[in-house]
């Protein structure tokens, strides 16, 4: 009432961002480069910060050129470091807008939106005896969060990168070699070639009795995949996928969105979410990727396409769709 | 309000180029929006809420007269700053491209009586897009008052000086009842329908609330200040209010700027879009200061031109618009504050009497703009 029509925090906002109760945001407060294109953030979180389990990722809102753009990325620093700050380790991708930002022009003192840690690519509560990594490129960022947060008896890791000075951690690898807690063998899939799967039998030959974490390319976590499927141990493998693979496209429609009161053409192989954002309407979104749900939305009208799977979802009542993965199949109405 | 079409020299395909040329430079701003802009609006949002926190805070000693002076003038500017810099234009999507859900046409709401969501109605969708078309356009005199010879005269309108007055002291009540069709919906009885009770339910709520905030609870809290704080916060809204309208009125009443009749629109094209609001806006000039202080609806006619472009960037544009005023040989229609608020109620004045000789019906021309 005092506020009106703005809320009090509007205003302790100004001054205390960070606060207990305030939206979760965190402050960048230095960026380290890893490798020519990868750079770990230290992020001081907000008061409402909940922690995280080794292996989640965070959904992080970061102003790029002014627009808010929201990714996920692996958190990399251990669960109980004590000064309370969290890491998350970035690579730009080629025209990634946020990872580049990131790594190449984030300044220390920046504010960024975050969301609570999430994701089930994590270690379970009984320590398992055999570990197997089965890593590539930045797919080893979820894995050093694990590495940094828990000690294994016996642990193995297979990672590929294109080039020994591509390999985000290298030293601090190496320093975990060196005092015998990790066995290491590094892919440079440069010279070496792709990474064979079949070739774990000669690298790893009692790979089928470890627990594996697998994080990487689409097509290693396939590969891995079928082959642990085959010998039958498909229930020790956790894998961890960071983009989703579109197989499926068709025809597009009209797409509505009736809360804004927009309506514009959309083709049937563009995500809803890039659809909406480009017309100006306030899409929520999140990993865009289709894992983590922050995107979803009502779908009022028509019918949508599920871009990794081909399946069409028609509107009902309750129907939400995750608008990052889905794209128009005829006309559409998404209540936004 | 001439019988001569001004822009009767320029061709259809003139009229197209034009707007090409003019969609041109929407494109040039829309592609350079960035980390500045979005760091400006913060700036000012910013800014606007200490000024108000502090003048609220000092208002709590109003009982001491430099207290209550330098509360009220900052209580007013904050006022101002919320409605016209902030509201206005964030409720245009002007920065709907940052994605930021606190600063979103569909988040914001404002200090004013009328609930977001229906002045955006009445103002972006009727306003914006049939601007100056008579009958079409309620912001032409807001249906009380007659601003254009085309407009039927008729005896309610004598008192129209007097009304105007009253609506620039209670204008964010003018609009707020403006916004609801107050005299339209009342008038056809159609106060019933559930629709009109539950806009007119969310005003009250907001009055309500508006009301609760500046006239008992601000002056509560400041004890033995009460009555100076009452006094203070009324008179925010007043300065505010006066202002405001005043901004307004120089938009589109000024001698110069034409109006349109309804079926000129028909089948109206983007060139001849661009080109009504050109002849159909006025702007003010004065420094940098004037410009933040009417939410830069001193650039009225870039603004109508490109209403959800960022406000920050209407400066840079009105030199390019105006070089296009010039190239067409259109009258750029602009002057200083008190000169075109002397324009328009001069007109006020004017208008309350009806027309001195019959008028005679314009010629039809080649291209559908008819000048009224």
């Amino acid at each position: 009432m005092v506020t009106t029509p703005l809320l009090p925090s509007d205003y302790l906002d100004l001054v205390s961002p960070l606060r207990a109760g305030a939206d979760l945001r965190g402050r960048i407060e230095a960026v380290h480069p890893e490798t020519a294109d990868a750079a770990t953030i230290v992020i001081r979180p907000g008061r409402g910060w909940r922690g995280h389990t080794a292996g989640q990722y965070v959904r992080i809102g970061v102003d790029v050129d002014g627009r808010r753009l929201w990714r996920a990325y692996s958190i990399t620093s251990p669960t109980n470091r004590q000064d309370g700050r969290v890491t998350i380790t970035v690579k730009a991708i080629p025209d990634g807008k946020v990872s580049n930002h990131l790594v190449r022009r984030a300044k220390p003192g920046t504010l960024v939106q975050l969301d609570q840690p999430t994701g089930d690519f994590v270690l379970p509560e009984a320590k398992p005896a055999k570990v197997l990594y089965l890593t590539a490129g930045s797919g080893i960022t979820p894995v050093m969060g694990m590495l940094r947060d828990i000690d294994f008896d016996d642990v193995v890791m297979i990672h590929s990168a294109p080039q020994p000075q591509d390999v985000i951690f290298r030293d601090e690898l190496h320093d975990l070699v060196a005092a015998k807690k990790l066995r290491l063998t590094e892919v440079h899939t440069d010279t070496d070639g792709v990474l064979d799967i079949a070739r774990l039998d000669e690298l790893v030959p009692d790979w089928a009795e470890r627990e594996t974490w697998a994080c990487g390319p689409a097509g290693l976590l396939d590969a891995a995949e079928e082959f642990w499927s085959e010998r039958g141990v498909r229930e020790r493998l956790h894998t961890e996928r960071f983009r989703p693979g579109i197989v499926a496209a068709g025809d597009g429609g009209e797409v509505t969105f009736s809360a804004t009161g927009k309506t514009v053409e959309a083709d049937g192989a563009t995500p809803l979410l890039d659809i909406g954002e480009e017309a100006g309407v306030l899409m929520p979104s999140g990993c865009r990727m289709g894992i983590c749900f922050g995107c979803v939305t009502p779908l009022k009208a028509g019918a949508v396409r599920d871009l990794r799977t081909g399946e069409i979802t028609e509107a009902e009542p309750g129907v939400l769709i995750q608008t990052c993965v889905s794209a128009a199949a005829g006309p559409c109405d998404i209540e936004r | 309000m001439t019988a001569i079409d001004p822009t009767a020299h320029l061709t259809a395909e003139q009229i197209e180029e034009l707007g090409r040329e003019l969609d041109a430079i929407r494109d040039e701003v829309i592609a350079s929006r960035g980390e500045k802009d979005a760091a400006y609006i913060r700036k000012v949002i910013s800014a606007q809420r200490k000024l108000e926190l502090v003048s609220r805070g000092v208002l709590l000693f109003s009982f001491f007269p430099p207290a209550w002076l330098l509360g009220t003038a900052g209580l007013s500017v904050a006022k101002i700053m919320d409605n016209m810099e902030i509201g206005h234009n964030i409720l245009h999507g002007q920065w709907d491209w940052m994605r930021d859900p606190k600063i979103h046409s569909t988040t914001w709401e404002w200090d004013h009586v009328s609930p977001a969501d229906q002045w955006k109605h009445s103002h972006n969708e009727l306003h914006h897009t049939y601007t100056n078309v008579i009958g079409k356009d309620n912001d032409l005199g807001y249906g009380i008052m007659r601003v254009d010879e085309d407009q039927k005269w008729h005896p309610f309108h004598l008192g129209q000086p007097l009304w105007n007055f009253i609506n620039a002291c209670f204008f964010e009540y003018g609009i707020a009842a403006y916004d609801l069709e107050l005299g339209k919906n009342l008038h056809k009885r159609r106060r019933n329908t559930p629709e009109f009770r539950a806009r007119a339910k969310a005003v009250g709520r907001k009055i309500r609330k508006q009301v609760l905030k500046d006239y008992v609870i601000h002056p509560l809290l400041s004890g033995p200040s009460f009555l100076t704080t009452l006094a203070a916060t009324f008179t925010a809204n007043l300065v505010r209010n006066i202002w405001s309208h005043s901004v307004i009125m120089c938009g589109h009443f000024p001698e110069g700027v034409q109006t349109f009749e309804r079926r000129s629109i028909k089948g109206e094209t983007r060139g001849q879009w661009y080109l009504r609001q050109m002849m159909g806006s006025a702007n003010i000039s004065g420094s940098r200061a004037m410009h933040f202080m009417t939410g830069n609806l001193s650039h009225q006619i870039e603004h109508h031109l490109f209403p959800d472009l960022p406000s920050n960037r209407y400066a840079e544009v009105a030199v390019k618009v105006r070089a296009l005023f010039e190239k067409y040989e259109l009258e750029y229609v602009t002057g200083p504050l008190p000169k075109q608020v002397f324009s328009a109620w001069r007109k006020v004045f004017r208008l309350s009497l009806p027309n001195k000789k019959p008028k005679v019906d314009a010629p039809d021309r080649d291209q559908e703009l008819v000048a009224a």
